[in-house]
């Protein structure tokens, strides 16, 4: 595994929201599945994992409810709310329209 | 809907933040576990896969942090930790708590007390409509004597009044109101009472924009001279007539004469001031041509603008038509201009400059009790190096740690502020009494305006005390303390150098002070022991009132005036009794414009002689031992047809017979039946108001017959003047049963009240100067205590090296003394510029007095000496092997 790279906040944000479109996940779900999808090269810390998505929650991109686990124990499952779903949109947009600007400079050849 | 969910949330995390965050507990300990569980399935040891979770993890209490930072209401969670952080650090040293707190409760409440004062005397609208369209006009006469403060605002001749309002339309009505005062007599029995009263137009309450509480208020046919009705004031009405409404329509007795009721002024009218009690017409009981006159000045004229008239030009228009009625009567005192102010200045322009002083002095405390908190923060900051350098270390920044040691001056500031609210409402109270010429519209009351004010001052005082010695306590100098050995740390120099130098400020604003309060005082001083020209020990006085009704002939006032001298003069322990009009020192009384017939006629523009008007019996000079200088005194003789004598004053002699002999010449007074005055005596001068210039005066024989507006007697007695008091009023009541006294009072007391002002305004700054001089001089204990706790050290080495006791005694007494010298040398050179702004409330007195400065001077110096003293001679007795060993 290379060194993780920073993510930006937003970036983040974006992430947590696509990650939870097919079905509410708790916490650690959420990192290890942007680990994974990303073939390792992206790894949230915690520090900025946690302050994150509580930050969603509280501007109401997504919502928590403490349910049965896989394992058995209480987890707090994190989903998508419709709102949510309306930002990663906007999100999405705008990230392919900032990754398409920087695309275009760094491959002037 | 987002919104929704968002005000769920934001309610949540207010009242049950406590689940919260026992749920984000929870969430990052199953998140460790996941990951500890997965270390597990990958291979490693129970106690490995904890550590490589962990490692991973991070600080928990971090993370737990972090998250919680992004919740709703964090600005809140955060401010009540620092006042509970703060609550705790101030209990744990109660005593410096208590001092702050004291410190600051004393400065915010004598603040919040003058405010509350300055408002409801100078800042609170009137309580009529519109009070901003409402002005007094006065007239302006153009001699140099109309220039003194107290002159240049001249009453309005009735005359003059009438002319105004009838050949002018820039204002929208104009109305006047006059002196006057009645005996109320008992309609079933009641003790009759001299009230005071005044004389309004018909269309006053209508201007003011004041309704009738009860009836209605005058129409204009009632406003002549032989008009007989009367409006009651709320307080008069509730307190004589027991509330009762069929008071309207019944008729009282004033002055033996029926009046009707026509109705009741509203609770709060008070105008101009809470002692009068009756209103009558403007014209009613005058004389018809009297109200005619241009040279009579006894009205006061309130007039409202017009919508879309200036001020200037309503009162062009009324400076104009009062010019042409000037040269129409160039002869007679007709004022050439008119001047003009507002209400508000009007009722308080003679407390408006002892109002503000005080309040700068107040200011000054505040400022001082500020300087002195921080001083004493900044020395807790030293003992507090190490907490604070470890809470950096932990990762707190500046801004945290300088938010937390405000928080601790707010606290303290409002804890004093409360306290200083308490104080303030029992301050106001006694203030509000015990200064007798305070003119206030509707009494002076604490309300929200004040409470917010309250706020204000607490907020700035926090900010100003508590803002340095935070910085100050956190800047990187500060972090040195963490260093091992930690001996001497240029920290601790810059903190002795902060607590000198606020020191300094401290002592000069409190030497500010100090030479102020010393003006101050002996300006009153010399005030109070003024000689007025008569004499004022053991000497009773009294006004009286008789009632045309039952004195209105010259035999009948006279057989009073004669039995009364008679008798008093009669009881035991009287040595001399004076009857006359207003006595010296009691005010004005009135003066009135001469002519001397002997000398040539005036020329038109020249200004008509001027004097105080008098009458005196013929005993009056020698009962108030006022010197005879020529001529002779008035005799029983000089009475009714023989009454045309006058006695002069040597002001008078001096100023309108220069160089000549007054007697036998004779003055003609227009007003006393147009006839000619012979001048028999001249006699010395008395002070009309102590503090005032000595204006010249003419006296009259009382036993003329009049009643000349009513009556004073003086009796000198051999001791306590009020033992007879009781006496002579019975005197008086067998006399005549009906007829009241008022103001019963020795003539040191009558005088003591018109320096009412000056005595208040001296002793308040006394006060404030003494408190702050306390709090300079615990101020200056405290900083040469903590220095020599910092130089503990140096001095052992300098005692181990050969220092003697007394030099080292000396050496700390200097490096406490500096400061103080410097604040006093600041303070002198700031007060000589300041105090000239008092110049015009001080008696015979400099600002640059230099036994106050002296005397200043000396006081500072002696208390800063005494207050280094006890740490310098503690400094002195330092055991040196014990002080080199303390680290």
């Amino acid at each position: 595994m290379g060194k993780p790279n920073d993510l930006v906040q937003g970036t983040l944000d974006l992430l947590i929201l696509k990650t939870l479109t097919l079905e509410a996940m708790h916490g650690w779900a959420i990192g290890k599945r942007i680990q994974q999808v990303s073939n390792e090269v992206l790894q949230v810390q915690q520090g900025s994992l946690y302050p994150a998505l509580h930050r969603l929650e509280q501007q109401g991109w997504i919502k928590a409810k403490w349910a049965e686990s896989e394992t058995g124990r209480q987890a707090k499952f994190y989903s998508l709310t419709a709102a949510g779903r309306k930002q990663l949109e906007a999100e999405t947009a705008s990230w392919n329209r900032l990754s398409a600007a920087i695309d275009l400079i760094v491959t002037e050849a | 809907m987002r919104w929704l969910a968002q005000l769920r949330m934001r309610i949540e995390m207010l009242f049950t933040r406590g689940n919260a965050a026992k749920s984000l507990d929870a969430e990052l300990r199953d998140h460790l576990e996941r990951q500890i569980a997965e270390n597990v399935a990958a291979g490693m040891s129970a106690e490995e896969a904890r550590y490589a979770a962990l490692q991973a993890f991070g600080n928990p209490a971090l993370v737990r942090d972090q998250a919680r930072a992004t919740w709703n209401w964090n600005w809140l969670e955060l401010m009540a930790r620092d006042v509970r952080y703060g609550v705790r650090t101030l209990m744990r040293t109660p005593g410096f708590s208590l001092i702050a707190i004291v410190v600051m409760a004393l400065c915010i409440g004598a603040t919040t007390s003058m405010f509350t004062i300055v408002r409801s005397v100078l800042l609170r609208p009137l309580p009529f409509r519109d009070p901003d369209r409402l002005v007094m006009i006065y007239e302006h006469f153009r001699d140099g004597r109309s220039n003194q403060e107290g002159f240049n605002y001249n009453p309005v001749a009735p005359g003059d009044f009438y002319d105004w309002r009838a050949q002018t339309h820039g204002f929208e009505d104009m109305a006047a109101t006059r002196y006057s005062q009645f005996n109320l007599t008992g309609e079933r029995g009641e003790l009759p009472e001299l009230v005071r009263a005044r004389g309004g137009s018909w269309n006053l309450f209508p201007l003011l924009g004041v309704q009738a509480a009860i009836g209605r208020t005058f129409a204009e046919s009632e406003d002549r001279p032989d008009g007989t009705v009367v409006m009651l004031s709320w307080n008069l009405f509730e307190r004589r007539f027991a509330g009762d409404p069929s008071i309207v329509g019944k008729q009282i007795h004033l002055d033996g004469k029926p009046y009707t009721v026509v109705g009741v002024l509203p609770k709060g009218f008070i105008y101009p001031d809470a002692k009068v009690q009756l209103w009558v017409t403007f014209a009613s009981g005058l004389p018809p041509d009297l109200l005619q006159h241009h040279d009579y000045h006894w009205a006061r004229v309130v007039a409202r603008l017009r919508p879309g008239v200036s001020l200037a030009s309503a009162l062009g228009q009324v400076g104009a038509v009062q010019y042409r009625l000037h040269m129409d009567n160039l002869h007679a005192p007709v004022a050439e201009d008119v001047a003009t102010r507002t209400m508000n200045e009007d009722l308080s322009w003679s407390v408006k400059k002892p109002l503000l002083i005080l309040l700068c002095a107040v200011g000054c405390m505040l400022l001082i009790g500020c300087l002195n908190v921080a001083n004493l923060l900044v020395a807790r900051g030293g003992a507090r190096q190490r907490e604070i350098a470890i809470r950096g270390a932990l990762g707190a920044r500046r801004s945290t740690l300088i938010r937390a040691q405000m928080t601790e001056s707010l606290l303290i500031c409002v804890a004093g502020g409360v306290g200083g609210m308490l104080l303030s409402l029992a301050a106001t109270k006694w203030i509000g009494s015990a200064w007798k010429n305070l003119p206030s519209a509707a009494g002076i009351h604490v309300d929200a305006v004040v409470l917010g004010f309250a706020s204000v001052v607490v907020i700035l005082a926090a900010l100003l005390a508590g803002l340095l010695p935070a910085i100050s306590s956190t800047g990187k100098a500060a972090f040195a303390a963490l260093q091992a050995s930690s001996r001497t740390t240029s920290g601790s120099l810059s903190r002795a150098m902060l607590r000198k130098t606020l020191l300094t400020v401290e002592i000069a604003v409190t030497v500010v002070l100090l030479v102020g309060a010393g003006l101050l005082l002996r300006s009153f001083e010399r005030l109070s022991t003024t000689d007025v020209g008569c004499v004022t020990d053991n000497v009773l006085t009294l006004d009286l009132s008789l009632p045309e009704q039952k004195y209105g002939t010259p035999e009948k006032a006279n057989a009073f005036y004669e039995s009364i001298l008679e008798r008093l003069r009669g009881l035991p322990g009287v040595r001399g009794v004076a009857l006359g009009t207003t006595l010296p020192g009691e005010g004005n009384g009135g003066d009135d414009s001469f002519t001397i017939k002997e000398h040539p006629a005036l020329k038109p523009g020249d200004v008509m002689p001027d004097a105080l008007t008098r009458w005196a019996d013929p005993g009056y000079f020698n009962a108030l031992q006022i010197p005879l200088l020529k001529g002779r005194f008035f005799t029983k003789d000089d009475r009714v047809d023989r009454s045309r004598k006058v006695i002069v004053s040597s002001q008078l002699a001096r100023q309108y017979f220069p160089g000549e002999d007054p007697i036998g010449q004779s003055i003609h007074v227009t007003a006393y039946n147009n006839s000619d005055y012979e001048i028999v005596g001249v006699v010395g001068d008395t002070l009309w108001r102590v503090g005032q210039p000595v204006l010249p005066a003419m006296y009259f024989p009382i036993l003329d017959g009049g009643i000349h507006n009513g009556q004073a007697l003086a009796i000198h007695t051999v001791s306590d003047p009020l033992a007879v008091s009781v006496q002579v009023q019975k005197q008086i009541a067998s006399l005549d049963p009906e007829l009241p006294v008022s103001n019963v009072q020795t003539m040191q007391q009558a005088i003591g009240d018109s320096l009412g002002n000056a005595r208040f305004s001296a002793t308040l700054v006394l006060g404030f100067a003494v408190l702050s001089l306390v709090l300079a001089s615990v101020g200056l204990y405290g900083v040469l205590s903590y220095l020599m706790t910092q130089r503990t050290t140096e001095l052992g080495v300098r005692m181990a090296l050969g220092a003697q006791r007394d030099q080292v005694l000396r050496l700390m007494l200097l490096d406490g003394l500096r400061p103080a010298i410097f604040g006093l040398a600041l303070g002198s050179a700031t007060s000589a510029g300041v105090t000239q702004l008092i110049q015009s409330m001080l008696y015979n007195t400099k600002p640059l007095d230099l036994a106050v400065y002296v005397a200043v001077t000396l006081t500072l110096l002696v208390v800063a000496t005494l207050a280094c003293m006890i740490p310098a001679w503690r400094a002195s007795r330092l055991d040196p092997m014990q002080a080199l060993r303390m680290e």
